[in-house]
């Protein structure tokens, strides 16, 4: 039985019956006071009330007609105080022999929110909001989300693409658990190859990230955690169906060995076996596929000596079959009567994490992080090939300490990254390894009240690059109440694995240029970028139960170098390292309003100008909407005793127009038309163990007429599926079941 | 740049060398006061002195718990500095200004 103990802290300034009230809210769990957010404080027998915000603080109006306050929270006893000192100190404990007893107390939080405390620019998103998407892997995790944009790659695989300040998903770092994750051969559809089911929460981070996880970020980093044997629950099953003959199904078990092992045990299968072409342009929809995800996970925790440790493997294969409506593999390979591709992924994934915390001295610990990957691609499109195999050892040894107090703290450490790429494009064989050794100092200075900083600095020793150093700032600082100041710089560089990061040009008839500057990753030299950004959030208050929050952030991403995909020319596409100037601005402002956390309203506007040199002259980059609009509208009902809960969301997006190519549709200078998409979600649970869902995608049925261009000629030269800046399928219905014990 | 690569090398090692001959001693004792921001205050009091690492205030007990080198500090001085905020600590009691300076919300009821 855990003990929670309320403390009220108040303010009450000088003695006049009308001066406002302030005063925090706070609860205690094993020894830790915890703010509490979300409990209501209201005046006896009024409507005057408000909920007290998320560090448990609250302000409130007197009223002549009482001096009577009652603070409320689930999961503890309501308790009434009589304000009449100036100052008041109580302690509510809860009532052991309640039947309130058996409520554990879960604390309402927002399903996303933006910190803060860190000095970063993090979003955090958790499970919670992850329920909100239609479906079930982590690309379709951000449509609920107005940091991340997503697009559709191509008009064949259904695979969605991911952006960030403007940039496309290769410019993040995407990491699980702090282990970089997809890069590399993976980069096309990694993001396809995590289960929704398995992920308890994602970071994202906007700009300059940090240096403990390598150089590669430069627009930001994506984290995911994956959920953890020793917290998830013994057996969870969930099932889903969509019109769209895809049918998913994720199982995870869950066992506790004794006082220090766990071990999880998590499956994830997908299928779509039916066939769909509802534009009439020969082609499927959507592909024909089926994923197959098995992972396993052990952990070791010792609390006591400070130890812990995780010991993962997983395994994952995915076919996908796509092209025109009847073709068939065995038949039709190879073969100029009709179009097709077959896409085949095998991964395996091993890793193994060592952490230790000095019993004696908390502030210092180690920790280690070592991971193998091997990821196997082969795959046609039409008459082209594409094979590419990528082995992968990455190693990370972190030690975090202080510098005299807690205020300065350290972490220095070293990693070390081996990959090997072994590519075959339409026969021709490139092959590379890449090899880096890198050491990182990070310093974190926080005084405790409204300043801190975060400065990194890394020197690497790369085969393909060099030796260089990536240096990144973060500072944070609060200047009022509830305003927060950020300004973040960095730099960060990249190989760019044309092939793999551009996989939708094999979706095209394009010849395929790179124009070489004698560099050594495909002639190319690696791509350099500096990202700044500014970032202001202020929280207020328009009256109880209100909460608004406003939070505004620029950032500018400006290339050194960059390879330069060109598809500005018809019938080719090249491939050429930067000259002149190539600059990324982001805007962004975000509107999020609270009540009484049983609402939630969200709106964002977004601003992209992103340019760069092409050969033909300085262009926006093109399938980009220069403006984006944002709506969400979350509802949740109060939960029963036996907990039943209705919940209820809706999103909008505004996609404005985006620069298309020279194409044999569009012509030269065309603009996509501007559309909106909708999508919704209804959630019943029924108890604690089931609750099932209910929802559309794209609901208004927006689809882009004709997305492959030269359809009827799939072997001609105009053939070009990767000018899709819309989505192909239309509206979308999809249902699903959770089962938890 | 072979160099910068060194010392970042042998950074950590020397720090951690360096941390485990200074030996390090814990502490606790209580310190009077109610809130969250007086936490904050007496945390940043203790950690003002040079020699103390780590300090931590727990709201319900009232009790610090700290983590410091003898060599460098005594408990006394430690006292004082957080009595010298306002904030009565089981062997050094706050100057009547200094309590009276502090916000009403940390006002705590003084014995």
């Amino acid at each position: 039985m855990k003990k929670y103990i309320l403390i009220v802290c108040f303010s009450w300034g000088v003695v006049f019956s009308q001066d406002p009230l302030n005063g925090i809210v706070q609860y205690q769990e094993n020894n830790k006071t915890y703010p509490l957010t979300g409990a209501s404080v209201f005046w006896q027998n009024t409507t005057i009330g408000t909920v007290t915000d998320i560090e448990g603080a609250f302000h409130l109006e007197r009223t002549p007609e009482t001096d009577l306050l009652i603070i409320s929270y689930v999961g503890f006893k309501t308790d009434t105080l009589k304000i009449q000192m100036p100052f008041i100190t109580h302690q509510m404990i809860q009532d052991q022999d309640d039947e309130l007893d058996e409520v554990t107390l879960t604390q309402r939080r927002k399903a996303s929110q933006k910190s803060y405390i860190e000095t970063q620019n993090i979003l955090k998103v958790s499970s919670d909001e992850l329920l909100k998407a239609a479906c079930c892997n982590l690309s379709e995790s951000f449509e609920t989300n107005p940091a991340i944009d997503v697009n559709f790659s191509d008009a064949l695989t259904g695979t969605k693409q991911i952006k960030m300040l403007g940039l496309s998903s290769t410019y993040l770092l995407i990491s699980e658990e702090n282990i970089p994750m997809v890069r590399g051969a993976s980069q096309a559809y990694g993001l396809t190859f995590t289960p929704g089911t398995w992920v308890e929460s994602i970071q994202i981070s906007k700009g300059a990230g940090s240096v403990t996880n390598g150089f590669e970020s430069i627009s930001g980093q994506i984290n995911t955690e994956l959920k953890k044997p020793m917290t998830d629950l013994p057996f969870f099953l969930n099932l889903f169906g969509s019109i769209n003959g895809r049918y998913e199904i994720n199982t995870h078990f869950n066992k506790k060995i004794d006082e220090n092992w766990s071990t999880g045990l998590y499956l994830h299968g997908n299928k779509r076996t039916e066939k769909f072409d509802n534009n009439n342009d020969g082609f499927l929809d959507l592909p024909v596929s089926e994923q197959i995800n098995l992972m396993n996970r052990w952990q070791y925790t010792d609390m006591e000596k400070g130890w812990v440790s995780f010991l993962s493997w997983r395994y994952m294969n995915d076919e996908k079959i796509l092209g025109t409506l009847s073709f068939n593999p065995q038949k039709d390979r190879g073969m100029k009567n009709r179009w097709g591709s077959e896409i085949k992924t095998k991964r395996w994934d091993g890793s193994f994490k060592l952490g230790y915390v000095f019993p004696e001295t908390p502030y210092q610990s180690f920790g280690v992080q070592t991971a193998y990957s091997s990821h196997d691609q082969d795959s046609y499109y039409g008459l082209r090939t594409y094979d590419i195999n990528q082995d992968s050892f990455y190693t990370n040894l972190i030690f975090n300490s202080i510098i005299g107090n807690t205020l300065n703290k350290f972490k220095v450490g070293l990693n070390y990254s081996f990959d090997d790429y072994v590519e075959l494009v339409n026969g021709d064989a490139y092959n590379r390894t890449d090899q880096n050794l890198g050491s990182f100092f990070e310093f974190t200075h926080d005084n405790n009240d409204n300043f801190s900083l975060i400065a990194g600095v890394r020197v690497d020793f790369h085969n393909n690059f060099g030796n260089f150093l990536t240096p990144r700032l973060h500072f944070r600082y609060v200047p009022l109440e509830k305003f927060v100041i950020r300004l973040s710089a960095g730099s960060g560089r990249k190989a760019a694995n044309i092939f793999a990061e551009n996989q939708t040009l094999f979706a095209t008839n394009r010849s395929i240029k790179i124009q070489s500057s004698q560099g050594k990753i495909y002639g190319l030299n690696p791509e350099r970028a500096w990202n700044y950004g500014m970032g202001l959030s202020k929280s207020f208050y328009i009256g109880d139960p209100h909460q608004i929050s406003l939070s505004v952030d620029y950032y500018i991403t400006q290339f050194t170098n960059q390879v330069v995909v060109d598809f500005e020319e018809p019938r080719e596409v090249s491939f050429y390292n930067l000259e002149g100037e190539s600059t990324a601005k982001s805007f962004q402002v975000e509107l999020d309003y609270n009540l009484r956390n049983h609402l939630n309203f969200r709106v964002a506007y977004k601003n992209y100008d992103v340019q760069m040199d092409y050969k033909s002259g300085l262009l926006q980059k093109p399938l980009l909407a220069k403006n984006r609009f944002f709506a969400n509208l979350g509802w949740e009902s109060k939960t029963t005793a036996g907990g039943k809960q209705w919940r209820y969301d809706l999103t909008y997006h505004y996609v404005g127009a985006q620069r298309l190519v020279h194409n044999l549709i569009d012509g030269p200078g065309g603009f996509s038309p501007n559309y909106s998409l909708w999508n919704t979600q209804l959630t019943h649970v029924f108890s604690k163990k089931i609750e099932i869902y209910l929802g559309g995608e794209n609901i208004g049925n927006y689809r882009q007429s004709s997305p492959i261009i030269g359809s009827d000629d799939p072997f001609g030269a105009d053939f070009d599926a990767a000018q899709v800046y819309a989505p192909i399928f239309g509206g979308m219905v999809y249902s699903g079941l959770r089962f938890k014990i | 740049m072979k160099k910068i690569l060194i010392i970042l090398l042998a950074l950590p090692l020397g720090m951690v060398a360096q941390d485990n001959q200074k030996k390090s001693t814990k502490a606790d004792f209580k310190v009077h006061g109610n809130c969250e921001i007086c936490e904050k205050r007496i945390e940043k009091a203790a950690l003002s002195i040079k020699g103390v690492k780590s300090a931590d205030w727990d709201i319900p007990s009232n009790q610090i718990s700290l983590i410091y080198n003898p060599a460098k500090v005594n408990l006394e001085a430690i006292h004082t500095a957080i009595a010298a905020k306002g904030h009565d600590t089981s062997e050094a009691k706050a100057k009547e200004e200094d309590y009276d300076a502090l916000p009403n919300c940390c006002k705590y009821d003084r014995e």
